[in-house]
């Protein structure tokens, strides 16, 4: 007995871990596995579809033109001085970012329930695949923004201040893809239990989006709203989206870390939850 | 000797039933007591897990109890035991698919493990492309895949259908592809269930010699399978498993001869205590006309269905009992029962025997319901799945075709050549 306890194990299991147990350095190893699944996700998608990826712009051209008809022409909602067109187009690229990271992490282990039940990986894997394609599939959206954009630049006199705003791109980016993974590896946790909070969630998406400036102009707004919106840390990231490209909008470091610090906390509890579900959930899913 | 496996009291509960508010209400209560620091209370209670058994007084079920062995590196390893015994479960914590309740797990080296057909497979990515996506989801690189792949295409002898998705394969060719890859990324330990019985005679037999090389080389299969032929030929040690603890370890002649022989009389045999105001079911048993005291039911032999029925009521009307056989899926195969006129049910006891002729069910597991009915009209008792028992071929010849045949009967026929 007295060997058999210094010796090497590769791997131990216990029924329970420590609460905070993330192995980076297993999820390193898997690396080529994330990459395969990228692929899948985003090859699988399309296939068997005649246009395949172009639905990857088709469909925000589709929800641009309803939401110009609706809040634009209907509604006479303000854009703030920005073309109809690159204003709704921009906002809902950036909140389908922000839908799908928290739409595809969130169904991690209810969508992947039959190859999880077969064999093991790192769980995680499957949660960052997603959040690496949907900013694939926002990359592709954005490519089609740009021409879009310099289009109105080129020919239609469209002139923005944007000056150093486009280098915070990615700071919204960053912040956005961490909060919905968060979020969403929360609740994939809690769905291996309890699928009430699905229903729940698909509401709550909704409503968050309204609390969001993407289909209006946050500037705009009547001051006590303003009050009560600032505490959704969306706000400051997707303001700074279209802060980086029209120039309009508010852009405030200290309501960027605000944000930052959602993230943090909701990584965090994300993982720790995660954790935990990962062990048994294919015993309660 | 070097300990590659080492399984510390290893147990599994399970919570029967379904999800809902049961099951928040009993989190609750887990929550409570592990903020007061006490230990879960549901560790204490739940029962063996015997799924004959039918009214319990628990919701919870230890589908493991206090599972110990080590495994050395290079041993073939078979489990065997009845359905129900434990054997997936205890290669889904081996296989790391779920966490044991309590005890420890420990392991060295890499493992690859094939529990169903076409593990970790994407049904819509190709057969090459699933190649490389296995051998990721074992941690490998992709150069160190590439190294292989020739040796795995070769091995799988799909070669044709390489670049088709795994969606469009034969359940054959899925399985032929599963198991080259899991066998040639050289796993340190492999574990296999009952998949292979899918192939034709010709790839289990590869298969085999596969598993066997695989030990010599050093590495470690643990290998489960109702197939005693293919675990005898392969394995050197063997687990019995019963009702989710292990029953016996040993070298695996001694395993199989007990397993089949039984540790306790008759399990096809089950006492009622049905009581009404017409009659009273005491007994049901179910076993081989001439081998009574095994515990499983041969293929081969013709086998006898009794029931024990007491009518204490006068008769004034016509019985007559029917049962409906179902396979383990649930589907109804047939029905069968006595007629009322050529074995009338009397008054006082009837002890009622069914004869299954030689050769009539193909082996695997069966359910059986019983109705009585009164009048060739109304079902007056009726009791789904009151019985089940299983039948086994535990004479197939070795190297003859190994898997299952299809369907649930496997009548004998007569033949006749008539150019002889």
């Amino acid at each position: 007995m007295e060997k058999n306890n210094q010796e090497h194990w590769d791997l131990v299991i216990k029924p329970k871990t420590k609460w905070f147990d993330l192995n980076l350095r297993e999820l390193i190893r898997y690396r080529d596995l994330l990459w395969l699944w990228v692929r899948r996700e985003y090859v699988g998608v399309y296939k068997q579809t005649l246009l395949g990826p172009a639905w990857h712009f088709l469909s925000p051209i589709l929800s641009t033109f309803i939401y110009m008809l609706i809040f634009g022409r209907i509604a006479r909602m303000s854009t703030d001085n920005v073309p109809m067109f690159l204003f709704y187009n921009a906002g809902i690229a950036i909140w389908n970012y922000f839908n799908g990271c928290f739409t595809s992490s969130s169904g991690a282990f209810l969508s992947n329930a039959n190859i999880f039940g077969k064999v093991y990986f790192p769980r995680l894997i499957m949660p960052m695949a997603s959040i690496i394609s949907t900013l694939i599939k926002f990359g592709i959206q954005l490519l089609f923004f740009l021409v879009m954009y310099f289009y109105y630049i080129g020919f239609k006199e469209y002139r923005p201040e944007v000056g150093w705003g486009l280098f915070y791109v990615p700071i919204s980016l960053f912040l956005l893809g961490g909060i919905g993974f968060g979020f969403g590896i929360i609740v994939s946790s809690i769905t291996t239990k309890y699928r009430d909070l699905n229903q729940l969630v698909g509401i709550g998406m909704q409503l968050l989006m309204y609390a969001t400036p993407v289909i209006y102009s946050f500037t705009t707004l009547a001051p006590e709203i303003k009050t009560y919106l600032e505490w959704n840390p969306l706000v400051a990231p997707v303001e700074c989206f279209k802060y980086a490209f029209f120039g309009v909008g508010e852009f405030s470091w200290i309501k960027l870390t605000y944000s930052f610090g959602w993230m943090l906390v909701l990584i965090f509890i994300g993982i720790v939850q995660f954790n935990k579900a990962e062990k048994n959930f294919m015993d309660t899913v | 000797m070097d300990t590659v496996i080492k399984v510390e009291s290893i147990s599994k509960q399970y919570r029967l039933g379904q999800v809902g508010t049961g099951s928040l209400k009993d989190d609750f209560k887990r929550w409570r007591y592990r903020l007061m620091g006490k230990e879960d209370p549901f560790l204490k209670v739940g029962e063996v897990n015997d799924r004959t058994k039918k009214a319990s007084t628990s919701d919870y079920v230890w589908a493991l109890r206090n599972i110990n062995f080590e495994v050395q590196r290079g041993d073939v390893l078979g489990i065997i035991g009845r359905n129900g015994a434990g054997k997936s479960t205890l290669l889904k914590i081996l296989s790391r698919t779920t966490a044991p309740t309590t005890g420890s797990l420990k392991m060295k080296g890499r493992i690859a493990s094939l529990l169903e057909v076409g593990t970790g497979f994407h049904p819509e990515l190709s057969g090459r492309e699933n190649i490389f996506l296995n051998g990721a989801i074992m941690g490998l690189r992709k150069y160190e895949i590439k190294n292989k792949l020739d040796e795995i295409i070769d091995f799988s002898g799909v070669e044709r259908y390489l670049d088709t998705p795994v969606k469009r394969y034969s359940s054959g060719m899925y399985v032929r592809l599963a198991f080259a890859v899991a066998a040639h990324l050289e796993p340190e330990i492999l574990i296999v269930d009952e998949v292979l019985a899918v192939g034709d005679a010709e790839f289990q037999k590869k298969c085999m010699g596969k598993m066997k090389d695989v030990g010599g080389e050093g590495r470690t299969v643990i290998f489960v399978s109702h197939n005693m032929a293919a675990v005898k030929t392969l394995c050197n040690n063997s687990i019995l498993m019963n009702h989710g603890t292990i029953s016996m370890i040993d070298q695996t002649d001694k395993v199989i001869a007990r397993y089949l022989t039984g540790d306790s009389g008759n399990k096809h045999s089950k006492i009622f205590k049905v009581k009404n105001e017409i009659f009273d079911l005491t007994e049901i048993n179910i076993y081989n006309q001439d081998k009574t005291d095994s515990n499983e039911l041969e293929e081969k032999s013709p086998i006898v269905l009794n029931t024990k029925l007491f009518f204490h009521s006068e008769l004034g009307h016509k019985y007559h009992l029917t049962y409906h056989l179902n396979n383990e899926l649930g589907e109804e195969l047939f029905s069968f029962g006595t007629d009322t006129n050529e074995t009338p049910l009397q008054l006082g006891l009837n002890s009622l025997n069914c004869y299954f002729p030689a050769d009539f069910f193909q082996s695997g597991q069966y359910f059986l319901s019983l109705f009585i009915v009164k009048d060739r009209r109304e079902a007056i008792y009726f009791e789904k799945d009151i019985m089940s028992f299983t039948v086994v071929d535990s004479t197939r010849q070795l190297g003859t075709y190994m898997g299952r045949e299809p369907g649930y009967i496997k009548p004998k026929f007569s033949w006749k050549n008539n150019n002889l």
